[in-house]
């Protein structure tokens, strides 16, 4: 990456051995970090490293437990609730925090309306956004409403929101984790026009690749410590991902076992259609693990929820042991022994004001009636056995589930997936956003489950994940099967192939690309 | 009373959830003080009975209504629903007496066409909110005029009163009591002990709790999202039935003016109970309390004169703002105090 600014020049946002506690969670330890006018300056580490707490910090949306913070040569406390954004601080959230149905010159200049008597001075802002969307070579018409663009279209407008204000500083979480290759590289010329106009970037990301080519310099954390603070130059891929984990990876995966060639097939799809997605046709074996990899809005998350009757199909045949299962709600293929785990912990997965048991239970809440009533003791019993099943940690049961950290919230949803005792599960995304440790051991249990002679689909966006878990592995792309990998074949070039569309396989070959 | 056992043995866990769990009740002790030091008159046996059997229209009522706001809905047309119950069994007893005369047999016909009316009503906000996907809010605005007009027109604009013979049968409903306990308050004891039992101790009151808490969780944990809440609404209505049945003889007629402002009543002692307005989280003996709360205050004005009884409504509007303050006060210490 070229020299965006040079190390003469003074930081323009620094923070001094910064450490923060929740409660008595320790999640900072004296972190120092600084950002140069012009830098792009990368944030890495495992969830729960404490990226976005220090972002928080950095835009004064936390206040530190202790240690300074210093803008423009001043030692400041920065305002709480985004106020800092009038200082030129500037946060684009991850989930882009705009009203969707206002206009994107309705956006812009939220809460800063130019007015005149009282009066919204419409046309002058109209031009004046018109303005800021020509400088960032964005062709968004003004009027448009926010939940008519692309989520690409809405972060340009979350930009041009920063310009307005003359941002000085813009901090960016995980930007890039939602767009696709292309908008990616529309993104990425949009940071560089900043960072020539002297701004200067913070961000975080998951993308090694991304970090090498946009970053001037990285900083890796891990477990709230500040490992370490390099110029990118000095890195490679490897030994960033070295310093994020700080331990060797090897074991990460268990062995597999394969199933035997003759294992009674347990799912079986045959050209399934549903909103998204079209032509899905696959087995799976008692004891298999079978891989869903591909792009994110591939289609992956459709056709599980397509299977369990989530969403309902549009053509095609689900069979499990042989029998038909044209599911209509979850509860029927929840009785017909299949499972899906969703990807959306916080949404759509665990009741976060609720406590441990009537997560774990609600799935399977009828197991735990006696004569029509909720029966405590069996329910108590059935978080014990998961306890120790998953090693969930948490001081106290009835603690709300929200309050949990990322890790055991994912297991205790395993937990609550396993209590329905099924033949077949379907794991989205089943290690998102925790830590490694965690992340071994749910890898662990996955392969005791199908060793168990569970059949088992993960779906997953790492591909680390897909190729140390599985057996076979089904590469989406654009809602249609692009290829099925087995053995030898399960690469990250191979997989990145038909994922991007380079390669295509089988029936799929008259589309066009 | 038995449904604030939980409240008690939850308390020695912990300061924090005092204010909210504990809350209701200490402010009904106050006022119960407050109303004795103002007149003692206000503990008197018979004073005491009339609190009661008036709390129950309201309580029974509000009990219905813990279910619907604990799984996120909202039901304003109950007090229209009342009304119009109310003046539908006038008339069907009143009919009934004319070919068959004046019998037990009028009255208990009555009774049966209260309660299918109140179940049906109650479907019909259960139906158009979950199948038509209508928001409850609309749906129940929309049925609380219906029932309004539709008792104005069938009143022709005046009163509907039960035939005499008719009311002289069903009069003990309302005023007579069984181990000096009027029958009204042993419709409102049972109907808060069974709802208790529904919110706490079943899969389907675990289930309001967590369709209101999030309805997606709850889809994906194979809940039949839909089904429960229709339930909720059915629940409302066969407690607004009960509330009607044991309404009509107390003054024997219904006009446009009965049940006037109820759903805003039952909905008041809700959230004074402690129930979350957006939904997740109920609490039946909270909504018993405060139904109990609302009539005492309209009590202790009746008996003393520091405060117009005009300014019943204004009284308990304070005490309703005054109540989900305190609530999201406790809620935001407890916040302090974990950080």
């Amino acid at each position: 990456m070229s020299e965006g600014a040079g190390a003469a020049v003074p930081p323009i946002l620094s923070a001094h051995r910064i450490s923060k506690s929740f409660g008595e969670i320790p999640v900072l330890f004296s972190i120092d970090f600084d950002i140069r006018p012009g830098e792009v300056h990368a944030i890495i580490g495992e969830n729960g490293a404490g990226k976005s707490t220090l972002i928080k910090i950095l835009s004064g949306l936390e206040q530190p437990t202790s240690g300074t913070i210093t803008y423009r040569g001043q030692q400041v406390t920065l305002p709480p609730n985004g106020e800092a954004a009038a200082m030129g601080i500037v946060v684009i959230h991850q989930e882009l925090l705009l009203a969707e149905h206002l206009t994107v010159a309705d956006s812009i200049f939220l809460g800063r309306e130019m007015q005149s008597g009282g009066f919204l001075k419409l046309k002058e802002m109209r031009a004046e956004a018109r303005a800021i969307l020509d400088t960032l070579h964005v062709n968004i018409d003004p009027d448009t409403r926010i939940h008519t663009l692309s989520v690409a279209d809405k972060q340009m407008v979350e930009i041009a929101k920063a310009i307005s204000q003359d941002a000085r500083v813009i901090i960016m979480d995980e930007p890039t984790a939602v767009l696709s290759v292309a908008e990616t590289r529309t993104f990425f010329e949009q940071i560089r026009r900043l960072t020539a106009q002297g701004v200067a970037i913070v961000f975080i990301s998951h993308k090694l690749d991304e970090i090498m080519e946009l970053a001037n310099r990285v900083t890796v954390l891990r477990d709230g410590q500040l490992i370490a603070t390099v110029g990118t130059e000095n890195l490679t891929p490897d030994s960033i991902a070295q310093m994020m984990v700080g331990r060797e990876l090897s074991n990460l995966y268990p062995p597999k076992h394969e199933p035997d060639v003759d294992s009674e097939v347990m799912l079986s799809v045959r050209d399934l259609s549903a909103p998204g997605i079209s032509g899905i046709s696959f087995d799976l074996k008692r004891g298999e693990i079978l891989g869903f990899a591909g792009l994110i809005g591939s289609g992956r998350t459709a056709v599980a929820e397509a299977i369990v009757g989530l969403t309902r199909k549009t053509n095609g045949s689900v069979t499990v042991k042989g029998q038909p299962a044209d599911f209509t709600d979850v509860s029927k293929s929840v009785a017909a022994g299949l499972a899906y785990m969703t990807k959306d912990r916080k949404g759509r997965g665990l009741l976060l004001n609720a406590g441990l048991t009537p997560n774990l239970t609600l799935l399977t809440l009828k197991k735990h009636l006696k004569n029509g009533f909720l029966d405590g003791s069996s329910e108590t019993k059935a978080l014990e056995r998961a306890v120790r099943r998953f090693d969930i940690r948490a001081r106290d049961p009835s603690v709300p589930v929200g309050k949990l950290s990322g890790g055991n919230q994912q297991k205790l949803m395993l937990g609550k997936t396993m209590e329905s005792e099924p033949d077949i599960v379907i794991m989205d995304e089943p290690t998102r956003g925790i830590d490694v440790g965690t992340k071994q051991q749910i890898y662990h249990i996955i392969a005791a489950l199908a060793a168990e002679g569970k059949a088992i689909i993960v779906i997953s966006s790492e591909m680390q994940e897909v190729i140390g878990l599985s057996h076979r592995v089904v590469v989406m792309r654009q809602g249609r099967m692009a290829g099925m990998l087995e053995g030898a074949e399960i690469t990250e070039a191979e997989i990145m192939r038909y994922a991007a569309g380079i390669k295509q396989g089988g029936e799929d070959d008259r589309l066009s690309a | 009373m038995t449904v604030s056992v939980p409240e008690a043995q939850k308390a020695p866990k912990g300061f924090r959830i005092d204010l909210k769990t504990a809350g209701p009740l200490l402010a009904l002790v106050l006022l119960i003080i407050l109303g004795y030091s103002l007149n003692p008159a206000f503990l008197n046996e018979g004073n005491v009975t009339n609190l009661l059997t008036r709390s129950a229209f309201i309580g029974i009522i509000a009990v219905g209504a813990t279910f619907v706001i604990t799984a996120g809905g909202i039901d304003l047309s109950v007090g229209s629903m009342a009304a119009f119950i109310a003046g539908m069994m006038i008339l069907i007893m009143n009919a009934a007496v004319d070919s068959w005369g004046a019998s037990l047999a009028t009255v208990l016909l009555g009774i049966g066409c209260s309660l299918i009316l109140g179940i049906s009503a109650g479907f019909i906000n259960g139906f158009l909110t979950t199948k038509a996907k209508i928001e409850a809010f609309i749906v129940t605005l929309g049925t609380m005029g219906i029932y309004r007009s539709l008792i104005t027109y069938f009143a022709d604009g005046g009163t509907l009163s039960l035939n005499n013979g008719a009311r002289e049968i069903y009069r003990p409903v309302y005023y007579d009591s069984f181990l000096r306990i009027p029958y009204p308050v042993w419709v409102f004891i049972i109907v808060a002990l069974i709802g208790w039992i529904l919110m706490n101790r079943t899969a389907f009151g675990r289930y309001c709790m967590a369709i209101g808490s999030n309805e997606q969780v709850a889809r994906y944990s194979a809940i039949k999202v839909d089904r429960i809440r229709t339930w909720t609404y059915v629940l409302q209505g066969l407690c607004v039935s009960l509330a009607t049945i044991i309404y009509v003889p107390r003054l024997g007629s219904a006009s446009s003016a009965t049940g006037v402002l109820w759903e805003l009543e039952a909905i008041a002692a809700v959230i004074i109970g402690g129930t979350v307005l957006k939904g997740g989280f109920g609490r039946i003996g909270g909504t018993v309390i405060g139904a109990l709360i609302l009539t005492a205050i309209g009590n202790i004005l009746n008996l003393t004169d520091i405060i117009s009884n005009y300014l019943n409504g204004a009284v308990q509007g304070i005490i309703i703002i005054a109540a989900v303050y305190l609530q999201r006060g406790s809620l935001t210490s407890k916040r302090k105090k974990a950080e």
